[in-house]
This record gives C-alpha cells, sequence and structure tokens, in this order.
C-alpha cells in the first residue's frame, strides 16, 4: 500500500478503464523526451535551412549547376586536398536537401600532401576555392538531437530513444481505444473550461494528426530496430559481430566493390559515367559520385540519383570501373520487398522528398505532434491538481514535480532552442569549440529554466517563462539584423527566402507566445482581483492553468 | 481495489520484457515460416517486430494478471524459438 503514492492503481474496471491507465502512464513516463525529440526533430524538417541561416558568411545557394563543370571542379580539389585516399565522396548542389556542392575524402595519405587523413570542404564551383564560414553545429546537429540526444553515449541512446517511441506508439493505440467520438472532436473544442478545454485540445491535436504521428512512431521505431531488436539479426545469421556483418553486407553494400589492387591506374574521366547516367535518369539528376580507391587498378565510381522523385530513401545507383568505365551493376536501394517497404518507412520519416509545400505540412505536423505531448503533459497535471484540490485542498507532491518539469520543458526547451540560435551569432567567430558551445548554450539555458521554474510559483513560472519565449524568438531577427547584413528587409527585396523563411518563422513562433503570455497575465491579475472581493472563489481560480 | 504495488510491477515487467522475448521470437518465426531469403526474412522480422511488442503490451495490461502474463509469454516465446529454430532447420 504505502509505496504506490505517485502512481494510481491500475483500475479493476473494464478494458477501456485499463487502456487509459496504460495511456496515461505510457505518456507521462517518456513525455517529456518524447517532447524534446518533437520539437529537435521538427527543426530537422528545415535542417538544410536551418545550417545556411547559422552560417551567413555562405553566399547563396547556387542550385542548378553544369554538372560536368562540377564534377570537374570537384575532381580536381579532390587531387589537391586528398591525394592517395580511400575514398572521395562529391555532392552536388541539386536542391535544398545539398544547397553547395561538397567534398568528402577519407584515408587520404598526409604524406603525399593530403590536407588531412579524412575531411570535407564546401567548394565554391566558379572559383574552386573552398568555402570559408563560422564553425557551428547547425540544423544537423539540432535535429539529429532528437535520435542521438546530447552528451550520452550512443549504447544506450538508440535504447533510450526507442524505448520512449515505443511508449510513444502504445500511448496512440491506447489513446485511439479509449476515444468514443473520435469523428466529433475533431469539431470539438471548448475554450476557457479549464481541464475540459487541456482535454479538448489534446484530443483535436491528436486526432487531426493520427495518421502523421502513427508513421512518424512506427518509423522512427523501425530506424532503431536493429539496435533494439538485435536477436532477430541474431537468429538468423549468428550472434557474433561476423554475423551482423554479413547480414549489413548482404542489405545495405554496394554491390561491385572491391579491395585495392595495390597496383596503379589513371581514373577514367567522369565525363561518360556522367552522361550514362544522365541518359537514365534524366538531366541534373545525379547527387553524388563516390569515388573509391582513386588511382588504383581496381578504383570504382557509384554514381547516385537523386532522391527528390520518391519516398523511399534510397534511389538508383550505378557502379562503374574506375579505370575502363564498364557499367558494372545497376543497382536500385529497394533491392527486394521488405527493403523497399523498409525504405519507404524511412523515407517517409524524414521527408527528404517533400517538396515545399509539402515540407511545411511536416513541420506543421511535427509542431502539432509536440503540441499534442505538451497538451498530454498539462492535462495530466491539471487533472490531478483539481480532484486533489477537491479533496485536501492541496496538491501532492507528484503533481508538483510535474507542474514544474511541465513548465521547464514545454516552454523552457523552446527557449534553449532559441539561445541555440542566440550563442550561433554572439559566441566570438573564430572561438575554436563554437559549435560544442552553441550546444551547451542550448543545455544550459534549458536547465535555467528548469531551475526558474522549480523556484517560482506555478502560474508566475509560467507567465515569465512565456515572456522570456516570445523574446527569445521574436528578437532573433534584429539579433540577425544587427550580426549580419541579411536582415529581413535585405532578404524580401532579394529573394533571400532561406534567411527571410528563417525570420519570419521565429517572428511567428515569438509572437503568439507574446499573446499567450499576456492573456494569461490579464487572467491572473482578474482573478487576483476576484480573490481580494470574494476569498471564497479563490480556490476554484486557482484550480486551473486552462483557464487562462 | 486494483492493482498495485509488486504485482503491478510484475504485471510492467511482464507487459515490457515477456513483451520483448514474445516479439523478438514471433518476428524471428515468421521470417523462417515465410518462403523467402536470410536476409529478406530478418527485414521483415525487424518490420513487424515492434508491431508484435505493442500488442502483447496491451494483451497484458487487458489480462491483468501478472502470473499469467509472465507465464502464457514466457511458454509463447520458447514455442515460437524454438518452432522457428526447427524450421531454420
Amino acid at each position: 500500500m504505502a509505496q504506490h503514492t505517485t502512481v494510481d492503481d491500475l483500475p479493476k474496471g473494464g478494458f477501456r478503464q485499463c487502456m487509459a491507465w496504460v495511456h496515461t502512464w505510457a505518456g507521462l513516463s517518456f513525455g517529456w523526451l518524447l517532447f524534446f525529440m518533437f520539437v529537435t526533430g521538427t527543426a530537422g524538417y528545415f535542417d538544410t535551412e536551418i545550417d545556411r541561416w547559422m552560417q551567413p558568411e555562405l553566399p547563396p545557394a547556387p542550385i542548378g549547376h553544369n554538372v560536368h563543370e562540377s564534377a570537374s571542379v570537384l575532381l580536381n580539389k579532390a587531387r589537391e586536398e586528398a591525394p592517395g585516399a580511400e575514398q572521395w565522396l562529391f555532392t552536388l548542389p541539386v536542391d535544398r536537401n545539398e544547397p553547395y556542392a561538397q567534398l568528402f575524402w577519407r584515408g587520404a595519405n598526409t604524406e603525399a600532401g593530403a590536407s588531412a587523413e579524412r575531411g570535407e570542404r564546401l567548394v565554391d564551383l566558379n572559383t574552386g576555392e573552398t568555402l570559408q564560414a563560422r564553425e557551428t553545429g547547425g540544423g544537423q546537429k539540432l535535429y539529429q538531437m532528437h535520435w542521438l540526444l546530447h552528451y550520452t553515449s550512443r549504447a544506450y541512446t538508440d535504447w533510450i530513444v526507442a524505448t520512449a517511441t515505443l511508449f510513444m506508439f502504445v500511448a496512440l493505440i491506447t489513446g485511439v481505444i479509449i476515444h468514443r467520438k473520435i469523428f466529433k472532436d475533431f469539431f470539438t473544442f471548448r475554450p476557457r473550461k479549464g481541464q475540459r478545454s487541456w482535454l479538448d485540445a489534446h484530443n483535436v491535436l491528436s486526432v487531426t494528426t493520427l495518421p502523421f504521428q502513427l508513421m512518424i512512431t512506427y518509423s522512427g521505431l523501425i530506424f532503431l530496430g536493429f539496435s533494439y531488436m538485435p536477436l532477430i539479426v541474431a537468429a538468423n545469421y549468428g550472434a557474433d559481430g561476423a554475423g551482423r556483418t554479413e547480414f549489413y553486407g548482404e542489405v545495405f553494400s554496394t554491390p561491385g566493390l572491391t579491395e585495392p589492387a595495390e597496383k596503379s591506374a589513371s581514373l577514367i574521366p567522369l565525363t561518360t559515367l556522367i552522361d550514362q547516367a544522365e541518359s537514365r535518369w534524366g538531366e541534373g539528376r545525379i547527387r553524388r559520385i563516390d569515388v573509391r580507391h582513386p588511382g588504383d587498378a581496381n578504383a570504382r565510381i557509384v554514381v547516385s540519383e537523386n532522391i527528390d522523385q520518391t519516398i523511399a530513401s534510397g534511389a538508383g545507383r550505378l557502379v562503374f570501373d574506375g579505370v575502363s568505365g564498364e557499367l558494372l551493376h545497376n543497382a536500385p536501394s529497394a533491392s527486394s520487398p521488405a527493403k523497399g517497404v523498409r525504405d519507404a518507412f524511412l523515407g517517409l520519416h524524414e521527408g527528404l522528398f517533400a517538396p515545399p509545400v509539402v515540407r511545411w505540412l511536416y513541420f506543421i505536423s511535427g509542431l502539432l505532434g509536440t503540441g499534442m505531448v505538451g497538451t498530454g503533459l498539462i492535462l495530466w497535471a491539471v487533472k490531478r491538481r483539481q480532484n486533489a484540490e477537491r479533496k485536501r485542498g492541496s496538491a501532492p507532491l507528484g503533481v508538483v514535480l510535474v507542474e514544474k518539469l511541465n513548465v521547464g520543458t514545454v516552454v523552457g526547451l523552446p527557449v534553449g532552442v532559441a539561445a541555440y540560435f542566440w550563442a550561433n551569432r554572439l559566441l566570438p567567430v573564430d572561438l575554436a569549440t563554437r559549435a560544442s558551445w552553441e550546444a551547451h548554450a542550448m543545455f544550459l539555458t534549458w536547465l535555467v529554466m528548469l531551475v526558474h521554474a522549480a523556484i517560482r510559483p506555478r502560474q508566475r513560472a509560467w507567465t515569465e517563462q512565456l515572456v522570456v519565449a516570445a523574446l527569445a524568438f521574436s528578437a532573433l531577427p534584429i539579433l540577425n539584423a544587427l550580426t549580419t547584413d541579411r536582415h529581413l528587409v535585405q532578404s524580401l527585396t532579394t529573394g533571400d527566402w532561406v534567411f527571410a523563411g528563417f525570420d519570419l518563422t521565429v517572428l511567428a513562433i515569438g509572437v503568439p507566445l507574446g499573446a499567450t503570455a499576456w492573456r494569461m497575465h490579464r487572467a491572473q491579475r482578474k482573478r487576483r482581483i476576484a480573490e481580494e472581493s470574494q476569498p471564497s472563489q479563490t480556490q476554484r481560480a486557482n484550480l486551473s492553468l486552462g483557464e487562462t | 481495489m486494483g492493482l498495485h504495488g509488486w504485482r503491478l510491477a510484475s504485471l510492467i515487467g511482464a507487459a515490457l520484457v515477456g513483451g520483448y522475448a514474445l516479439a523478438t521470437a514471433v518476428s524471428f518465426f515468421l521470417g523462417q515460416l515465410l518462403p523467402v531469403g536470410r536476409s529478406e526474412a530478418t527485414l521483415i522480422g525487424h518490420l513487424l517486430g515492434f508491431t508484435f511488442y505493442a500488442v502483447a503490451i496491451l494483451w497484458v495490461f487487458a489480462v491483468r494478471r501478472p502470473g499469467k502474463a509472465w507465464l502464457y509469454l514466457s511458454v509463447a516465446s520458447i514455442v515460437f524459438s524454438v518452432a522457428g529454430m526447427g524450421l531454420r532447420g
């Protein structure tokens, strides 16, 4: 009896009550982590746009290019920077997924003049020079946090994130089961009714985006499946590392790659290979050229297709002999039906195929999902505080703890994300560890917000944090104008849509936050006045945050 | 009075641990049952694994009896694993 002061008993009632219990506790236990995953993952739908905002020195992206010229510029760059490499990977600026031409290499010979054993460069296609910009984690680090977290070892991260995602999946299914009127809830929202309003909001957000939430959750699980259920691979291939390597080789490796012959031979010009690939896929549709063992007799060149015309995460690949130029393999990503289904799930999750309108839908669905998790967390606390205050006049410690974590995360985490952007503009440009400090700024800010939530009275904490969040986001365009010459007026008049889009989006986030803070403040003042004139109403008014 | 304390903890354990074992076993078994190659069987198992896991979890909470949940899930996991091994040969 004594040990269950925080967790409710599993009810004795019917099936539906049990499912409601599972829904409540599966959602609450990983709720804050899921909120973090939703916030950072949603930002990820604009990862390369955020990258570009965070490196304002870079010129507007040169999307649209001559593939022959680009390939030759990148090839020269690779010869200069990375002689003797095991791999040169050229990425062409085909669309928003790859805004700049990029060279990546590994296994280069520094004694033969390579600038590093392994490295990457953004390349200016007009001059062949390396594009220089400030060091930043960019949108990439931000979006990767939704599955790599931060400050955690990969060995645990996959398990933590997969468990959170599994709980989310269970919460979605039980949410559907305990729902009586799915259709009616589409249109039901009763504002300013306390607990009822939070429930309505939670329902509307969940029901309208249910297909997205199910897709994003299940595909997220598939991403982590090999880590989370390693025994399926082990049972088929053997429990040792060799079995696992064999499985990955069968499913994921590019066919036709071999060890170097250790005999030199000159690399075939890329021109004919590019023409062959373009005649299959169409002009301008080459995304990557991957050169293995350049200068060796066993050189291979893998040309990959852009992924904008398929939902699936993979696309076509052509494997050529790098010396004779013979086409060795035409390897579609979906090498089997199951691989095809897997690719489709992963592709839907990442949304790399998405044109602008669909990309915005992804972003908005992600925001609504964030809202679904946030309202769920708030609903838990509001409901319990109402019941507890009715019964004994005060809320138990568990409820208070959840309330404080709610303020510090639902509002505090977004403030942390804003701090990530502020740090990008305010840290010294030549600071060696500035990418790490951007992330430290985000998590330290989040920590400060949690501490603030812990020490301030409940309703004050909400208004104060909302004001901070509103300022942190709304002032970003001003900060950008003060620290770069690509301010909002400039970006709007020159059609610099990445910068204009970023500035307008943070305004569209900041202004409603400010409006919410203002309404909350007004409602609290009204309550205080009512309190002074009619003390009996105080308790009822204090019960619910939802009235604001 | 509903389920609480150690019996509730045991039920949650059955859902998470027993469900995990069953999901892995059924995924493996299904891969062997289908007339597909080894890599395909493994991929199909991974695509469906989390569905079996979620269903097992919900079943445990619908049953609400820790002893029964542990027993059924253990037996089913062993049966599916052994059957899968048998089919694999």
